[in-house]
């Protein structure tokens, strides 16, 4: 088995689980709210008009909305308990993904439900009030039981639904089996992205045909399908929860964005601190606004981020210090605004850099911006789809007095193929990336420091500021990671052929890393 | 203000009676029947059951003393024969033992064979239905018991069984029948005493063969009218039938 299918086959025990914790748990709490308001609806016109225009409403928002959109909430609302009973609601992770994918779940049960309810024959309701029954016994022996195998049929699909959408719950630090998707994608890792897509797929259909089995039960009065759906359901959510309860808890949480690097280096400290007998917990994929507040919040200890990044976002500054001067005044401020501390810099800065090619350029001179600023009436530049429109852009064409010939943008991989076939003369390439080693790629100075430093620092949580264990196993990490190791570990991920896991390739970091030393 | 449904109403039902309330659709008989069992209860006026005012009685307690058979039946299509039977009893909490019991013993009597307490609803012919009904009405051994349109959508040999096979039942069982049907005939050939209503108004409340005789109302005159012409027919055709005229 290669490697990749191997690995993803070890994670599916703790993906399924978490997958299945939340799903069950929404779709339970979406029968609990549904079926009760779905009551209430079938003699209240205005109230079902109310009911059923809300949940339709909350369909409509893409479900990776719904769930970021839980995250300020969140937040907001654990602010207003800490203040008030000094206790905080979490913001990330189960509690906003079951809350998103409850409302979620909520549309097709009240649907079918108020349907099943209002389409029973008024006479058999009124001779349920004949025999003698009390509203309540109506509602219970004749109306729930006549709408069930209606109203099933929306459970059956809620069911599915829910399971799709989970996958998105990875986006907000919950583990699902969306975490296949999500850094696969990221990493073009096809195998993760498929794996995870078919785990999915698979768990969404065994609920459906299961759920059947309840449906058709209820529908035929068949006592036997009845109970070898619900048996199978239980069973199965049980089996696939237990490694849940087997799992030594977590003692720290490991954050990570949304793109290769960061997984490597969520990996590399996540060894590094198991290697000292410490259970950890990766939350990846995260936006990158929502990491920093996640570690500010307490909800992940440790993170990578970068300091130009910090510096605009979270301080809300626009100048552009020198690179020691912003990282000691990040520091600092970090530390007295959020509690956050900064541990420190891991060498290498992931920062906009202009590359071209290591031998036009060497044949041509160009070592510097300046340089560049010379030629470049005569250039064609290539970049990313917002660099133009950033911040960096600006100080740089200011600094240098820069002005191409002409300026395209495209997407990272097609602005690397226009360099190659010579389309552009230079592109604006992040500093750690792999394939200015891969392709030979010249990286100019910028001797008048007019960009923003990007330099890679380990953050640390509030409550983890002084954490002796995260000091003696990240602490090595500081000052220790080369561009060039950098650059060589997101290759292994990044590159179309013999592509490796961001596992192997903090194995591979970790080892040049010793190696170094 | 709309017209009421039910418009200065008095009727005096004797214990042992068998009454028909007849009429035209809308004519307010069924709205009269359910006062009774109050699943309508009236803007004015009152219903005395044995001298008590059915609107001090809880509805649902009131209901399970007496018998409704519905129009079409009213079975309820979730549940076996025999649980419709025995539905009024679990309703009173009687022990499991004596609602099986009870529920045989009514198969018996709607003249349905045992067996049929397993079978539901829709695996019913519209007699057995019916049948199932009449005994579901009985079940809590009801003194009272309300009909609407019991028969109606039976064909007419099944209809007349049935409706023979009831009126023996209320004799036995010494039961209080109202029965509301808008079929003259059906009213003439089981009641005792037949009622008939237009627009909300009582304007006939008499014998069977009272209403036969000379009438008075013109409305009354025009409902007799239309079974006595087709008895005659029926009588007329039996006779060049049989080779000639009778009389």
């Amino acid at each position: 088995m290669s490697e990749p299918m191997a690995e993803a086959w070890r994670e599916l025990p703790n993906y399924l689980a978490n997958h299945v914790l939340i799903s069950a748990t929404a779709l339970a709490l979406g029968l609990i709210c549904s079926l009760p308001l779905a009551v209430a609806c079938v003699h209240n016109a205005r109230l079902r008009f109310a009911v059923l225009a809300f949940a339709g409403l909350v369909q409509t928002i893409p479900g990776l909305a719904l769930l970021a959109l839980f995250y300020p909430l969140l937040l907001g609302l654990s602010g207003l308990t800490q203040s008030a009973f000094g206790a905080s609601v979490p913001a990330l992770g189960f509690l906003p993904s079951v809350l998103a994918l409850t409302l979620y779940s909520m549309l097709p049960i009240l649907r079918t439900a108020i349907t099943g309810l209002t389409g029973i024959d008024p006479r058999v309701s009124e001779a349920a009030d004949g025999v003698g029954m009390t509203p309540r016994q109506r509602l219970f022996q004749v109306e729930v039981p006549l709408a069930a195998p209606v109203a099933m049929a929306g459970v059956r699909t809620a069911a599915v639904w829910t399971i799709g959408a989970a996958t998105l719950a990875t986006s907000v630090g919950q583990t699902s089996l969306g975490n296949y998707i999500f850094s696969g994608l990221q990493t073009e890792n096809w195998v993760s992205v498929l794996f995870g897509c078919a785990a999915a797929t698979v768990l969404a259909l065994a609920a459906d045909q299961l759920l059947g089995l309840v449906e058709t039960g209820v529908a035929r009065r068949d006592r036997r399908r009845l109970a070898v759906g619900c048996a199978g359901l239980v069973i199965g959510t049980a089996v696939s929860l237990l490694p849940l309860i087997g799992a030594a808890r977590p003692a720290y949480v490991v954050g990570a964005k949304n793109f290769g690097e960061q997984f490597i280096l969520a990996e590399l400290m996540s060894s590094r601190i198991e290697a000292l007998g410490y259970g950890v917990r990766r939350r990846e994929s995260l936006g990158s606004a929502v990491a920093f507040r996640a570690l500010a919040g307490g909800d992940i200890d440790a993170y990578v981020d970068y300091s130009g990044t910090l510096w605009t976002n979270v301080l809300g500054r626009s100048d552009t210090p020198p690179r020691a001067h912003m990282l000691a005044e990040l520091t600092r401020a970090l530390r007295e605004k959020f509690g956050v501390e900064v541990l420190g810099s891991l060498g290498f800065e992931n920062a906009y850099v202009f590359a071209m090619d290591g031998t036009r350029a060497s044949s041509e001179g160009i070592v510097t911006i300046s340089d560049l600023a010379a030629k470049a009436p005569g250039l064609t530049l290539g970049s990313d789809l917002e660099f133009l429109s950033r911040p960096e852009w600006a100080a740089l064409k200011g600094a240098y007095g820069l002005a191409f010939s002409a300026e395209k943008s495209y997407s990272p991989t097609f602005m690397y193929r226009a360099l190659q076939t010579k389309e552009v003369d230079v592109i604006s390439a992040f500093s750690s990336d792999g394939r200015i080693v891969a392709e030979n790629l010249a990286v100019l100075s910028d001797p008048k420091g007019a960009a923003p430093s990007y330099d890679a620092v380990i953050l640390l949580a509030p409550r983890r500021a002084t954490d002796e264990v995260l000091k003696r196993a990240l602490g090595p990490l500081v000052g220790a990671i080369a561009v060039e190791q950098m650059r060589a570990a997101n290759l292994m991920v990044d590159r179309d052929a013999a592509k490796s896991t961001p596992k192997e390739a903090a194995a591979y970091l970790a080892s040049t890393l010793t190696a170094g030393r | 203000m709309k017209a009421p449904a039910v418009d200065d109403v008095s009727l005096d039902v004797p214990k042992g009676t068998f009454i028909a309330l007849a009429g035209t659709s809308g004519s307010g008989k069924t709205t009269v029947m359910k006062t009774i069992n109050r699943l309508i209860d009236p803007d004015r006026g009152r219903v005395l059951i044995d001298g008590t005012d059915v609107a001090s009685s809880d509805p649902p307690g009131l209901r399970r003393q007496i018998g409704y058979v519905f129009q079409g039946g009213g079975l309820f299509p979730h549940m076996s024969a025999g649980e419709n039977i025995g539905v009024t009893p679990r309703l009173l909490g009687w022990p499991p033992g004596d609602i099986a019991a009870r529920t045989a013993d009514l198969l018996d009597l709607v003249e349905l064979p045992r067996a049929f307490a397993t079978r539901f609803p829709a695996e019913l012919s519209g007699g057995q239905q019916s049948r199932v009904a009449v005994a579901r009405a009985l079940a809590a051994k009801p003194r009272i018991v309300l009909m609407d349109e019991p028969f109606g959508a039976l064909d007419p040999v099944t209809r007349d069984t049935l409706a023979s096979r009831y009126r023996a039942l209320h004799d036995a069982l010494e039961l209080t029948t109202i029965m509301v049907t808008h079929d003259m005939q059906e009213a003439i050939l089981i009641a005792d005493r037949i009622a008939v209503m237009k627009a909300g108004r009582l304007i006939a409340d008499t014998t069977p063969r009272g209403l036969l005789g000379p009438q008075d109302d013109a409305d009354v005159a025009a409902l007799i009218a239309v079974p006595l012409r087709h008895a005659e027919r029926v009588r007329e055709i039996a006779g060049t039938a049989n080779g000639g005229p009778v009389s």
